[in-house]
């Protein structure tokens, strides 16, 4: 098993190439990291592409930086999302690696973490060769690629994990569908000792789920649309955390959708094995009561669950029993989203409404504290063996500039992702991103923002 | 009413000049020449995506006793089964400026989602397993004809509830009307949580039948005998099926059609004296024809017919003010 911390730079992007960056003063910012309990006002001084100073507010003097009046605004650690879908190759018409990586950028991302489900899916080192080559000409912010736990992701036969691995796979999953097979699930655990790199679980027993299209309750038994009970993702964790403490083995469970889930991931916890585990944000604000609607743009996979669901993910975001939250950013063309509910297909957009998502809906209401939240989104990286984004001095400069009096409409002025089926489109939010630096580079300036300091 | 897309969305007052209106057209039927001008010159399309006998034939027979012009459009032989996509069909049917839409689909949300690509009413015939509006309402009118009123009146809906639109249509017309609704069949072919989302009781025996004034069986589908629903059609009718010794004297009783004979309800009640299956289909001409009315004829101004001018704006002379 990998132990030693990787570094966000050391993925994949278009910034890699080393060009020199102009020093940043970011003056009079709100600086808010958790980890480093930092909560006070500073001046984040940016040089050769790290934290080199939180100055007093107004001290900050940097021959040829530029300076950027920051009072008012938030300073957080950039985020890092470990489950995006960049749809390349296959799907370009729905989201290439330059698209997605710029919805991640102006969502406050660092880093992403792509999966596997392409079409064909990624699962030889040349595939995975390919992307990377790709990511360093297109990509945004850093970004690094999973590669299949199965061969064409049909369960049956590994992929050959170890040659992946030293390809540059930066984990293993079958994420879209569940390993159905206990016995093959067991190998790649057991290969995990050879090859040491985590694998991420989606889980859902298709038994259970099969005929389903939004959560089993007093919703879908309104709509008489088929149900996907809560169980049929706690039974398949509950299996899977077994074979894992039997192994001795780490995996990381994707999207965690219900109670029930919750509590076998804190079980699990509690007897030592090493899971990790994240949420999305659609499941963390929104509940099946929006699939009254029959509105495609809320179809998904895990559902959006009861109310109750949805408060047990919560308290988990705030015990810490749910490690990060990842977005599941999942782009989908119009013509697979304007048919019947039960027809369209699974996912939404995710990136660039994240942060003001949750930091409106759970953040303004008192339900969750900002720390909490910044945490949460900045943490996605290390169930994959990343450093955490810092703000302390030394650090490699991972930091999001964030206007938390800013409203909006989600989408009214367009996407920068290539697909538009986001679940809070015409919400209106607060909170604005303003500006990315990943990897000690601008990744992202909002265009008005931009043009302010031009 | 600008559509009718679910019962969910109708008022009370909704049904009862839907219900005023059935009456009013029953007299029609029983003329000589059985049509009115009522909608001459209109046009209905008529867009079935699931195979549909009683519902097809009596909104269309609806149309033509109210003189409009009806295009009867089934999936197998069209565009459909060339993989045009539901978009696309209701473009191009809308090309023909139709002032309703009657869609069947084998999925929820489908006539909902209709409204938004066309100028249109549109009325739902049932989509998926959600509902099947007008069916509730001409079981209602159905009822008004024998029982006063459904306020108190306990209705007992029996069979495959998970699977029916009608069911849950039903449940919820009945409801609002006052009565007091049960549902009853196989745990595993009732909702998680029925109950609470239909505001009904739930039974999952027979027992306490005798307390229904109404008894309406449900169509029970051969299919579900492979997902395992149910072990037999054989155990589903000993425990289930409506017959002479389980129905009483003052029990009305209703099914949407067509029947399982011998499995949801033996033959002997079908055609016993409490039977209400024929007379359902003859209400659902009237409601049809009431429903048609309502959504063509009654109420404001359609938009299509406002925004024909809105859409062309006369030209501004040059030199006066836009």
């Amino acid at each position: 098993m990998a132990t030693e911390e990787r570094a966000v730079a050391s993925l994949d992007w278009r910034g890699s190439d080393g060009a020199p960056q102009r020093d940043l003063v970011i003056a009079g910012a709100r600086v808010v990291d958790p980890r480093e309990e930092i909560d006070a006002a500073h001046d984040v001084v940016v040089r050769g592409g790290e934290v080199a100073e939180l100055a007093e507010p107004g001290s900050a003097e940097i021959e040829g930086a530029e300076v950027i009046d920051a009072e008012g605004l938030l300073v957080l650690p950039a985020f890092f999302d470990p489950h995006v879908h960049l749809r390349t190759p296959g799907r370009e018409d729905e989201e290439d690696l330059e698209t997605g990586s710029r919805a991640a950028a102006a969502g406050g991302y660092c880093g992403v973490l792509a999966m596997a489900n392409t079409q064909p899916p990624v699962d030889t080192a040349a595939d995975v060769a390919a992307l990377r080559e790709r990511a360093r000409e297109q990509a945004a912010i850093p970004m690094g690629f999973l590669a299949c736990v199965t061969q064409g992701m049909r369960g049956e036969e590994l992929t050959e994990m170890a040659e992946l691995a030293d390809a540059g796979a930066i984990g293993f999953t079958d994420d879209g569908l569940p390993i159905r097979n206990a016995r093959i699930l067991r190998r790649a655990l057991q290969y995990q000792r050879l090859v040491g790199l985590p694998i991420a679980l989606h889980e859902e027993d298709p038994e259970l789920s099969a005929g389903g299209s939004m959560n089993e309750g007093a919703v879908s038994a309104l709509l008489g649309i088929g149900g996907i009970p809560s169980i049929s993702e706690s039974t398949m964790i509950a299996r899977d955390a077994a074979i894992a403490a039997f192994e001795g083995a780490r995996i990381h469970v994707q999207h965690l959708s219900a109670v029930e889930s919750v509590a076998a991931v804190e079980s699990a916890k509690a007897t030592g094995v090493e899971i990790t585990c994240e949420a999305t944000p659609h499941h963390l604000t929104l509940t099946d009561e929006e699939v009254r609607s029959l509105d495609a743009r809320f179809k998904m996979n895990p559902p959006l669950r009861s109310e109750a669901d949805r408060q047990a993910l919560i308290e988990a975001i705030r015990s810490g029993a749910i490690d990060c939250i990842a977005t599941d950013h999942a782009p989908h063309s119009s013509d697979e989203k304007e048919v019947p509910f039960e027809q369209a297909a699974m996912g939404v957009i995710g990136l660039e409404t994240a942060f003001p998502a949750l930091y409106t809906k759970l953040v303004l209401p008192g339900v969750l504290e900002l720390a909490t939240l910044v945490r949460a989104l900045s943490a996605g990286g290390e169930p994959f063996g990343f450093a955490l984004p810092r703000l302390t001095p030394g650090n490699a400069a991972n930091l999001v500039l964030v206007d938390t009096e800013a409203e909006w409409d989600a989408g009214a002025d367009g996407w920068e992702s290539r697909s538009q089926n986001s679940c809070f489109a015409g919400m209106r939010l607060r909170g604005r991103v303003l500006m990315t630096v990943a990897a000690g580079r601008v990744a992202y300036r909002q265009r008005s923002f931009a043009m302010g300091v031009a | 009413m600008k559509h009718l897309l679910a019962i969910e969305d109708l008022e009370r007052a909704d049904i009862d000049r839907i219900m005023a209106r059935a009456r009013s057209f029953a007299e029609v039927g029983r003329r000589d020449i059985k049509k009115v001008p009522t909608l001459r010159g209109r046009t209905i399309v008529s867009l079935f995506y699931e195979a549909s006998t009683r519902t097809s034939s009596s909104f269309e027979l609806a149309a033509k006793r109210l003189s409009a012009d009806v295009v009867s459009v089934k999936s197998s032989g069209s565009a459909v089964d060339k993989g045009e996509s539901l978009k696309d069909t209701i473009a191009t049917l809308s090309a023909y400026s139709p002032e309703a839409i009657i869609i069947r689909h084998p999925y929820a949300g489908a006539a909902q989602l209709v409204t938004a690509w066309t100028q249109a009413a549109v009325v739902n015939a049932g989509d998926g397993k959600h509902e099947h509006p007008s069916q509730a309402l001409l079981d209602t009118y159905t009822l008004l004809e024998r029982l006063d009123s459904l306020e108190g009146k306990r209705i007992w809906i029996v069979g495959d509830v998970l699977h029916s639109r009608v069911a849950r249509s039903c449940a919820l017309c009945f409801r609002m009307m006052g009565a007091e609704v049960t549902i009853c069949g196989p745990p595993t072919l009732i909702p998680r949580d029925a109950a609470a989302a239909l505001g009904v009781e739930v039974s999952y025996d027979l027992d306490a039948l005798g307390e229904a004034d109404v008894v309406y069986a449900l169509r029970m589908q051969h299919e579900r005998m492979g997902e395992s629903f149910v072990p037999s059609l054989r155990e589903y009718a000993s425990h289930y099926q409506i017959d002479s010794r389980r129905l009483g004297h003052r029990q009305l009783l209703m099914h949407p059609g067509p029947v399982n004979r011998g499995v949801e309800l033996s033959s002997e009640v079908i055609d016993g004296p409490a039977s209400l299956i024929t007379a359902q289909v003859e209400s659902g001409l009237v409601v049809r024809m009431a429903l048609l009315y309502e959504l063509m004829a009654g109420g404001e101004p359609r938009a299509s017919e406002a925004g024909a001018d809105a859409e062309m704006p006369a030209p501004t002379p040059i030199g006066e003010p836009a």
